[in-house]
């Protein structure tokens, strides 16, 4: 962290440079290299992570908090689900709980903002994360409701559900994989999860120099919705890159749309400009 | 053969609109978080082991027309209709179910509803019932003011429309929504009673938690809203509309402020016949006020004649061949043709001006509630969460402060007898009249789209 604060100062602004350093030191949900590189230096970083989610995660719930753009976003993340996952399993969209019978899992939950919804929604619901303070939230606010009461929370990872040969219908991972420390292994895991036929969706920002005027500069900096180092544009993956190593795992993209804010209204939509934050729908090919 | 048919009832026509800024200038009260112990069930209610009150999704205390519009859709609507309503009125009329014979003579309370609000009373499957009924459609609108140098009359055929509209009794309109939500099979119950009391918990469960440092007392935070009733009962709700009138206990109990203005005026109302069948919506603005003869249907029309509370009383005192006198004196002079109602008998009293576009607004809240809850279902929004009603809100205050304000402007210019103002008011009603594209825009908004005229 210190290393980090000292480059940062003397170098201004330049992501291809800062970028070697904070793609060491910044990865939130750290998961599948556990097994592969020395479990030292695996936990130093875990734990960095971990201090810093467990700092703002009494506040996931507060829609004016950090993780506002989260919230404001939630609706346009869940309508693209919505029509891509009803298609996806043949389900009649004209009703309230499309996903009834469906086992869904929510790979990096944070508080489950997205969890609650999907368990509204019908679907049956495990939400994990790395944070354990983050669980810990997601069940106090699910169980104020009993219709969320049933989602089950667990600190784990993908990759330990991977091991416990745990299988969903629908595997989402939103905003969660420009965090991870390797994003292939990490789709990988995610496609192991889902049975053959069932849905992945991922969410994420593109490696755009205009993704890194919006949702670092602008976001971080300017209007300070998000905290300072949230993300790293470095760490950021380009719809083709997301599609090829989908590719590799086995996952084909059916469908990508972008998010695109509207500072006048204050809302998201769903858009086919992909320069920024985009989501992508893919099914899972063979077994 | 001329009788006045009914002229008795007073009703506070003004009511939908205080209602309506209730309703819109904060959210219709919502709160959120749940008690731990509490138990849900979308098929109804469902007793709690603590306190043994049902439990609802929505509440909504007023089974009016708009808190029955509201049910309504809800139950129409695919994503809504599994959800649990409580409507809270002691209107006994919830419980009756026996249907409004034809001859029973006319309510003088009527409501002239829009062709938008028509298409809403067609899309919940209310308009049907309301067809069996009187009602009558009117295509043609005349408005002139006491000058008599401006004048203008619209014909549905400007805009391509078959009607302008179409003025229903209150009875029967409320009559249709209740026979529409029978038909459904909306978990819905009827509470006979008042609302007592309100018991919320925070505004926001989300903002609770994000003040709070730790997570405990999370638990302890309802996301459910009590309420208790004048006759002992209580239940819980998750999402709380007041659709109870302009004296609103919602609003008075949720602590919701409202701006507004105060309207020194009273309106006559009274049920008149004519001598031949009538399609034309008349509208004079007069020095106190303007005065209205709506068409109910057969020969009958339906009076609204607004004016200062001193006026009213004397001619509430008027026997009804000197009420005839004035409604024609009022009506006389000026260009174009105009209405010789003929009236007798019985005695006219008093009501709250502007009562007509009050209900189209009411409705209009009514059904872009329920697609701001049927929009947030569809995502997995809980129903009582803030942000949604934001939405709603954000929908709704722009359409409502503009109409109101065009009520209230029209009102403010004819209440200035002043000779150069009413050679601009009657250019302004001239231009209106004689420039198609302003014409064609003022009907459309007056016919309920929610754009303004002249700016589209």
């Amino acid at each position: 962290m210190a290393l980090l604060t000292r480059i940062r100062t003397r170098i201004p602004l330049g992501p291809t440079r800062i970028c070697p350093l904070r793609l060491i030191q910044w990865r939130p949900y750290s998961n599948h290299q556990s097994t592969s590189a020395p479990a030292s230096s695996i936990s130093s970083l875990n734990q960095t992570e971990l201090v810093k989610f467990s700092a703002i995660a009494d506040s996931w719930w507060d829609a004016d908090g950090p993780f506002r753009p989260l919230h404001i976003m939630n609706p346009t993340r869940l309508a693209f689900i919505r029509s891509t996952l009803c298609r996806h399993f043949g389900k009649d969209p004209n009703t309230a709980r499309p996903f009834e019978g469906l086992k869904f899992v929510d790979v990096g939950c944070g508080g489950g903002i997205l969890s609650e919804p999907l368990a509204r929604m019908g679907a049956t619901v495990t939400g994990v994360d790395a944070v354990d303070k983050n669980i810990t939230i997601a069940r106090l606010h699910a169980d104020l409701d009993p219709v969320t009461a049933s989602i089950e929370y667990r600190c784990t990872t993908a990759e330990k559900l991977v091991e416990e040969r745990k299988e969903f219908d629908a595997v989402l991972a939103l905003e969660v994989i420009e965090h991870v420390a390797n994003p292939t292994e990490f789709c990988k895991s995610l496609s192991e999860l889902t049975v053959t036929q069932g849905a992945t969706v991922i969410s994420t920002i593109n490696r755009s120099m205009r993704a890194y005027a919006m949702a670092i500069v602008a976001a971080e900096y300017l209007l300070q919705w998000l905290p300072k180092g949230t993300h790293d544009w470095s760490s950021f993956l380009t719809p083709e890159e997301l599609v090829l190593i989908l590719q590799r795992s086995s996952v084909s993209i059916q469908e990508m749309a972008g998010f695109v804010y509207n500072p006048l209204s204050g809302s998201w939509s769903l858009s086919d400009d992909i320069g920024v934050n985009f989501i992508a729908y893919g099914t899972k090919t063979y077994g | 053969m001329n009788r006045l048919v009914s002229k008795n009832c007073t009703w506070n026509g003004y009511g939908w609109k205080i209602m309506r800024r209730a309703f819109c200038s904060d959210v219709p009260l919502n709160v959120s978080g749940t008690s731990s112990s509490g138990t849900i069930n979308d098929h109804g209610a469902k007793n709690e082991h603590e306190t043994a009150a049902p439990q609802f999704d929505i509440a909504i205390i007023g089974g009016g027309l708009v808190g029955m519009g509201l049910a309504c859709s809800l139950a129409r609507m695919p994503l809504t209709k599994h959800l649990s309503v409580a409507i809270v009125d002691s209107n006994p009329a919830l419980l009756n179910t026996t249907s409004i014979k034809k001859d029973d003579p006319p309510d003088p309370r009527v409501s002239t509803v829009t062709p938008t609000t028509i298409s809403l009373f067609k899309g919940v499957g209310a308009w049907k019932y309301i067809e069996q009924q009187r009602h009558a459609y009117f295509d043609k609108m005349q408005v002139w003011d006491y000058t008599g140098l401006g004048f203008t009359r619209y014909n549905a055929r400007d805009v391509n429309k078959e009607v302008l509209g179409c003025v229903v009794e209150n009875k029967i309109l409320h009559r249709s929504l209740l026979s529409c939500l029978q038909d459904t099979d909306l978990q819905k119950t009827i509470f006979s009673s008042r609302l007592a009391s309100m018991i919320s918990g925070p505004t926001s469960a989300s903002k609770a938690l994000g003040n709070t440092s730790s997570t405990e007392g999370l638990r302890d935070r309802g996301n459910l809203t009590k309420l208790e009733l004048s006759d002992g009962n209580s239940l819980y709700a998750k999402l709380v509309v007041g659709a109870d009138g302009s004296k609103s206990r919602v609003r008075e109990l949720a602590g919701i402020k409202t701006t507004g203005w105060n309207y020194s005026q009273n309106a006559i109302i009274c049920t008149v016949e004519h001598t031949a069948e009538n399609r034309c919506a008349w509208q004079r603005f007069l020095p106190n006020g303007p005065l209205a003869l709506l068409p109910i249907g057969d020969r009958y029309s339906n009076i609204v004649w607004t004016m200062d509370p001193k006026e009213s009383l004397s001619r509430k005192t008027m026997n009804d061949d000197e009420f005839v006198r004035a409604v024609n004196h009022a009506l006389d002079g000026g260009y174009g043709p105009r209405p010789k109602p003929q009236v007798s008998g019985g005695g006219a009293h008093t009501v709250h001006p502007l009562a007509g576009q009050g209900v189209n607004m009411g409705f209009g809240d009514a059904f872009a509630l329920c697609k701001v809850i049927s929009e947030g279902v569809a995502v997995g929004s809980d129903i009582g969460e803030v942000s949604l009603l934001q939405k709603y809100e954000a929908d709704r205050k722009t359409a409502n402060i503009a109409m109101m304000a065009i009520l209230d402007g029209f009102q403010k210019a004819y209440s200035v007898d002043f000779g150069p103002l009413n050679f601009i008011r009657a250019a302004a009603l001239y231009g209106a009249n004689y420039i198609p594209p302003l014409k064609r825009n003022i009907i459309s908004y007056a016919s309920g789209e929610q754009r303004l005229p002249i700016f589209t």
